[in-house]
């Protein structure tokens, strides 16, 4: 059978304007259990790439500019 | 032939999981031993990996000298499981208690004390007082990697173990990883292996239809189960489930032993108390379901008596440890500990010794029933051990797995079970279409809460093998895109197993016991004639699970009859008014 991609919305939400990756930081992606953030090569920012989370908070605790926050998943907020 | 990149190292001793248990006993392996090769092997990041990534908000079940003996917790444990306990091997978790919590504190672990530097110990259980309060439990991950660095344990990070290798002599020889960036393969070759993979936390599907929001850290998905299975190993009490009081959709703990000992309690629709006791057990859960049953639900944790004092202490704990985010629940749904009770529910069905009995059959020294294989933590078959039994079994595994490599040269394994490993592992990524690890994985999970969850009914759970059979067949189509879509799609086997696991164990055990755990509708009695004894799972010769019993060894901490009882009387005889 084909494969088909669905969408849904994002509970870790990442500052740009805070996120330093370009300067080489992966600490959120590093930190994950589930491994579900990613650095997107073209903006060089970190973004939550599988709807995968725990929301258990490492990311956001060890960002070390506060630029991650992480939201209750929507099917149980 | 397979077109793998693999990698080969050796190693004395391979740790897989580097949770809880897993740090500890690569840590107690080094300083027994600290010219042993010591490898962690940790699916995510041992740094925020496992069930308390965000650290804890205290431990459930300390034997504190003054307040409790290991003989008084040896019982309450015995009874609390029904009597289905191995004695001794509770008996090395209570005696290790004590020295690991001064162990922890020394390394620099927080716990609560009073003004004179004595342990604030707490009440919650039905008869003794075990539980210590850690309002500052939020650093134990990064005491523990401070104390791996210092013994130059090597920690290899975003490796899943697949299978476990054995020697020609049925000895362990090492285990398979693969990494679940690159899909590249590591084979470590080792003279023991410890498994402390945590719970199978992602077997039932939550409420909410959201596949990871569940109880267990969802990386917890039941690896270690199923590779202790595939090894030969014993699994035991299988049927003895994991099911949990939780906030409802969240599905973390909504903590009544954080706030029972000040003063808050479960309660039904009316505000009244209906359990005498908040500690998890399978009979608690059973007085949980039936008030449900009987509509006097929702159930929920009431603290709205309480001063503003003590609510600001209990948010305080709560929203910094162990869940943080629950406080950020509680904030949407308005929900405030002042003036509503927190709405509860019970959680799906998992695996985990940590807060029930459903494990890798351990004996006193965490020995599985294969040679040099160990097991510790919440997958390791001693009941209700926490967090603390984590710790002191996991020790107690570095310890005994570093003295039984001592004189043993590293075993070798056969090349025809990696090649099929690594064939089994890539054939999912084989394939341009087919179905996707999480359609699959939905699926098991959906008819695990169908047909497993209790009351377990014969006709559903035979229902259950054969859907579980089909998606077994499906495995064929299973389509894994890149190395993130592989990981999930050896997880949803991983997941697929322990669902026929639960389902053949819940059939083998003809009686109830355990409560709601195993409360089976065609056999409502508990037999004490015919049951009175260990389940065994395991995979036969022919590679056909199998089952088996095994005696209760003699207790070496007798408890009297009328003591058994103790956990069956925990409904409040006459509801009382709340205040």
């Amino acid at each position: 059978m084909p494969i088909i991609t669905q969408s849904s919305s994002a509970a870790v939400v990442i500052d740009d304007a805070k996120c330093i990756a370009e300067k080489g930081c992966t600490v959120c992606v590093d930190v994950c259990p589930l491994d579900i953030l990613a650095i997107d090569e073209g903006r060089k920012k970190a973004f939550m790439k599988y709807d995968e989370c725990w929301y258990c908070m490492p990311c956001e605790a060890d960002c070390p500019t506060g630029a991650v926050k992480v939201n209750i998943p929507y099917l149980l907020r | 032939m397979t077109d793998a990149t693999t990698e080969t190292i050796e190693a004395d001793i391979l740790v897989i999981g580097g949770g809880t248990g897993g740090p500890m006993a690569a840590i107690k392996a080094k300083e027994a031993n600290p010219s042993l090769k010591v490898v962690l092997m940790e699916k995510a990041n041992v740094k925020r990996s496992g069930a308390i990534s965000m650290g804890m908000d205290g431990l459930n079940n300390a034997v504190v000298p003054g307040y409790a003996t290991p003989e008084q917790y040896v019982k309450e444990i015995t009874v609390a499981n029904d009597g289905i306990v191995h004695q001794k091997a509770v008996m090395a978790y209570a005696t290790g208690s004590f020295p690991m919590i001064q162990y922890l504190d020394r390394l620099g672990v927080k716990f609560e004390k009073d003004g004179s530097g004595e342990y604030n110990m707490r009440k919650v259980h039905h008869m003794g007082t075990y539980v210590l309060p850690m309002p500052e439990g939020h650093n134990v991950k990064k005491v523990l990697y401070r104390q791996l660095r210092r013994l130059q344990v090597a920690v290899t990070n975003r490796y899943m173990a697949t299978r476990l290798l054995k020697a020609a002599d049925g000895r362990i020889a090492g285990a398979i990883g693969v990494n679940t960036r690159t899909s590249e393969f590591l084979v470590v070759r080792a003279k023991a292996v410890i498994l402390a993979c945590g719970a199978a936390g992602r077997l039932g599907l939550p409420a909410s239809g959201y596949m990871f929001g569940t109880y267990e850290n969802a990386a917890n998905c039941g690896d270690g189960y199923a590779m202790a299975y595939h090894a030969g190993a014993e699994l035991a009490n299988l049927e003895c489930y994991q099911i949990n009081p939780l906030i409802k959709d969240y599905n973390g703990p909504s903590c009544a032993y954080v706030t029972g000992p000040f003063g808050g309690y479960t309660a039904n629709n009316k505000g009244q108390r209906f359990i005498e006791c908040d500690y998890w057990s399978g009979q608690m859960m059973l007085e949980f379901w039936r008030e449900l049953q009987s509509g006097a639900g929702p159930v929920f944790l009431k603290m709205d008596h309480l001063a503003e004092e003590t609510i600001s202490e209990i948010e305080q704990i709560l929203h910094t440890n162990e869940r943080p985010s629950r406080g950020r629940f509680h904030e949407k749904r308005g929900n405030d500990y002042r003036k509503r009770p927190v709405e509860m529910h019970i959680s799906e069905i998992g695996f985990c010794s940590g807060h029930s009995a459903s494990g890798v059959w351990v004996d006193e020294n965490a020995r599985t029933t294969i040679p040099g294989l160990y097991a510790a933590g919440d997958m390791a078959s001693v009941p209700h051990n926490y967090m603390l039994g984590a710790f002191v079994n996991g020790g107690i595994a570095g310890a005994d797995a570093a003295s039984y490599c001592a004189d043993l040269d590293l075993p070798a394994f056969d090349e025809g079970d990696l090649l099929a490993e690594q064939e089994r592992v890539l054939a999912p990524t084989r394939r341009a279409d087919g179905l996707t690890p999480h359609e699959m994985e939905f699926k098991t999970r959906r008819l695990v809460n169908d047909y497993l969850e209790p009351p377990k009914v014969t006709a559903k759970m035979e229902i259950a093998q054969r859907r579980f059979a089909e998606i077994r067949d499906d495995l064929s189509a299973l389509c894994a895109r890149d190395p993130h879509e592989l990981h999930r799609a050896l997880e949803m086997q991983s997941i697929l197993d322990c669902a026929d696991m639960a389902a053949a164990a819940s059939l083998y055990r003809t009686e109830s016991r355990w409560g709601f755990y195993h409360l089976r509708v065609d056999h409502p009695e508990t037999n004490d004639e015919d049951w009175y004894c260990h389940t065994m799972l395991f995979k036969d010769a022919a590679g056909r699970m199998s089952h088996r019993k095994r005696e209760v060894a003699p207790y070496v901490v007798p408890v009297e009859a009328e003591e058994m009882a103790a956990y069956h009387q925990l409904r409040v005889k006459a509801p009382q008014a709340a205040e």
